[in-house]
């Protein structure tokens, strides 16, 4: 358990000392999301319907874009070699690692989100749907993109491949993310949206973790 | 320790074994498999053929204690540039499952003369500094068998003087010290496998 | 050095000997051109089938006939993943090489009938729903599983060392194939939501028994088209990869 937390400690001091990278990742999110109303068009009403599928791909691609660092870096110095040589349970340390990712890149678009949703006019009640839906969600991207930032560590053109594989994967967090969102807006019930995400998340965090750690060794071998 | 039988790609139907108190070194042209040698006996590879037993077992099955035995350093640094050397010893002490006072990890700094850079990131220390922390993170892990890959690259000929003692009060302890090198070594009861 | 190629006792094939390459690969080699004939046959079966047999539909005319290609195309390009998977998860549990390049030869298959069942699908859906392509729960969870492929593909092209690109495709379709079902589930959530299912290619006509015999047939055609493609590329695979070994210099192929 103390390896986790010094797992996680370390990622955040990391992060701490080079802010710079994970500020990107979310001035990508409020970039992104500003395009649409720009390529689209203001009217309310439409911008109101979309805003829960625009905010949620957002989501996804600013999450691709911190995956990349998630073990490229600690690959490229050897550290990551280290980890896998640690008497610690490796998938304890790649867990660590996962949710380190998701305190830096993937709880900021969760307070970010409201902000964004304000500018596409989302009353209240979406906007709390949209918070909780992206609580529960956004740790299911990081789980899922780690698999994928493993396999690809240290191959050309890894980044972009990166995306390739993990997009499909994303897509029912997506579909019942936003699902949620435009369920309530339409007064339709949202429990069922919130229990397969819950599901999923449940699921993810069960499995994962391992995944990824096998995907790493593969990669390290 | 060990028994390792065949790879085909680039050594096939090696066999050896190496117990507490000797030193091998591994030597061979450049190219010829020495860095995959080590690998696979670390465990970070696994071989075509054959198997690294630890102690009669193999190290696939009982992993977990003989990674806690064991210190392996590959070629890169493996240090993390933005935090300093005292952050760097105190996380590996938790990856390593070793316990560690802070002065504790201040002495052993000092001992490889880092007094007065323990609190600048590693970006800022020379080469041959940044080998000084992990000839640092030798002593504090206190593992039993060290592989080392080249460990002497980089070092001037006095840190190359302070690596081979801290070799051979290894090998004295009992421990097993196996790595590679270009250099021509000075340590005491040296064992030379040649691929 | 003489090579063994012992299938002496036909009825008794030792699994572990056919796992080398080097057996296979004559193996291989002979089950060729029979798969090719059944191929054959079964496909004139099933496009005899199709177009004389079957009635047509009231409501859609000649033009649903194009569903013998759609149908059979769609459940090869699933049941290929799924075999992919096998052999994937075979090559990363037991290290054999030869399953997983038995996955790798099965990608591209895979991923043609995945499109093939798209194209189809859209030309189906043309005269019948007057637009090239409807976002109906099955056609879009088809083009999910043609990504999926594309992803297994592009990982094993960019990956140098041929043992890793092995290992890593496999955890990558295994972990594809265990989010199919959750893939196809949440698309189809989708499609009520936000629908209601006013456009489904699933709710088809009642079919009548010749249509589905003709699919029958139409998709073991396409089986054993796969089946022979596949033998073919991976005697392929192996001479790429084995190329250093003794037994592929001295065959007749490479010498000449």
């Amino acid at each position: 358990m103390s390896a986790l937390l010094g797992i996680i400690h370390r990622d955040l001091l990391l992060v701490m000392r080079r802010k710079s990278e994970v500020l990107t990742a979310l001035f990508f999110f409020v970039i992104v999301t500003s395009l649409f109303p720009l390529g689209i068009g203001a009217d309310g009403a439409l911008l109101r319907k979309i805003a829960p599928g625009v905010i949620w791909v957002a989501a996804l691609l600013s999450t691709l874009l911190g995956l990349q660092r998630i073990f490229s870096a600690d690959y490229a110095d050897g550290t990551l070699e280290q980890m896998v040589l640690s008497p610690q349970p490796f998938v304890l340390l790649v867990a660590g690692k996962i949710a380190a990712h998701w305190l830096v890149c993937g709880l900021p678009l969760v307070i970010l989100a409201p902000i964004i949703g304000i500018q596409f006019d989302m009353d209240a009640g979406s906007l709390h749907v949209l918070i909780l839906a992206l609580l529960l969600g956004t740790p299911v991207l990081s789980l899922i993109g780690s698999i994928g930032a493993a396999l690809t560590l240290g191959v050309r053109g890894g980044s972009v491949l990166m995306s390739l594989i993990v997009l499909p994967l994303y897509i029912p967090v997506l579909i019942f993310g936003a699902g949620a969102v435009y369920a309530n807006t339409v007064g339709l019930d949202v429990s069922g949206h919130f229990s397969l995400l819950g599901a999923l998340l449940i699921l993810a965090l069960a499995f994962v973790p391992w995944v990824s750690a096998v995907a790493v060794k593969i990669a390290i071998e | 320790m060990t028994c390792i039988r065949g790879q085909r790609e680039l050594f096939q139907g090696l066999s050896f074994g190496i117990s507490g108190g000797e030193c091998l070194h591994v030597c061979g042209e450049n190219g010829v498999g020495k860095t995959s040698l080590l690998r696979l006996l670390s465990g970070l590879s696994r071989p075509e053929m054959g198997e690294v037993l630890w102690g009669g077992k193999s190290i696939v099955s009982d992993s977990a204690s003989y990674r806690h035995q064991l210190l392996y350093m590959g070629h890169r640094d493996a240090l993390k540039e933005d935090l300093t050397s005292l952050e760097n010893l105190e996380m590996y002490a938790v990856l390593d499952d070793v316990a560690l006072s802070q002065e504790n990890a201040l002495a052993t700094l000092w001992r490889f003369g880092l007094r007065g850079r323990e609190d600048l990131p590693v970006s800022c220390l020379s080469a041959g500094q940044k080998r000084r922390v992990l000839m640092a993170r030798m002593i504090t892990r206190r593992a039993k068998i060290w592989i080392l890959d080249e460990p002497f690259n980089a070092l001037d000929s006095k840190a190359v003087q302070v690596l081979q003692e801290l070799i051979e009060e290894h090998v004295d302890a009992g421990g097993i010290v196996i790595l590679t090198s270009h250099q021509a070594l000075a340590i005491k009861g040296l064992k030379v496998l040649k691929l | 050095m003489s090579q063994k190629n012992t299938l002496s006792n036909k009825h008794f094939i030792n699994w572990f000997r056919l796992s080398s390459p080097m057996t296979f690969y004559p193996l291989a080699g002979k089950l060729i051109p029979i798969f090719w004939v059944l191929a054959f046959l079964f496909g004139v079966a099933g496009l005899w089938v199709s177009f004389f047999v079957a009635p047509i539909d009231a409501v859609q005319g000649q033009g649903y006939r194009i569903i013998f290609i759609h149908v059979p195309t769609s459940w090869m390009s699933m049941f290929i993943y799924i075999v992919m998977a096998v052999w994937a998860g075979l090559g990363l549990v037991l290290n054999t090489r030869l399953s997983s390049m038995m996955a790798q030869a099965l990608a591209p298959i895979g991923a043609w009938m995945a499109f093939m069942s798209l194209w189809t699908g859209a030309f189906w859906g043309k005269p019948m729903w007057g637009a090239w392509w409807v976002w109906d729960a099955r056609l879009t969870s088809e083009l999910i599983l043609l990504f999926l492929y594309l992803g297994f593909i592009a990982l094993q092209a960019s990956i140098d060392n041929p043992r890793r690109a092995d290992k890593a495709g496999a955890v990558l379709v295994l972990v594809g194939v265990v989010n199919v079902p959750i893939i196809y589930f949440s698309v189809k959530w989708w499609n009520t939501l936000h629908q209601g299912a006013s456009i489904s290619m699933t709710k088809a006509p009642a079919m009548a028994q010749t249509m589905l015999w003709g699919m029958l047939l139409m998709a073991l055609a396409l089986w054993m088209y796969s089946i022979a493609v596949a033998l073919m590329r991976v005697r392929v695979i192996i001479l790429e990869r084995e190329s250093h070994a003794d037994w592929v210099r001295q065959l007749s192929e490479v010498q000449s």
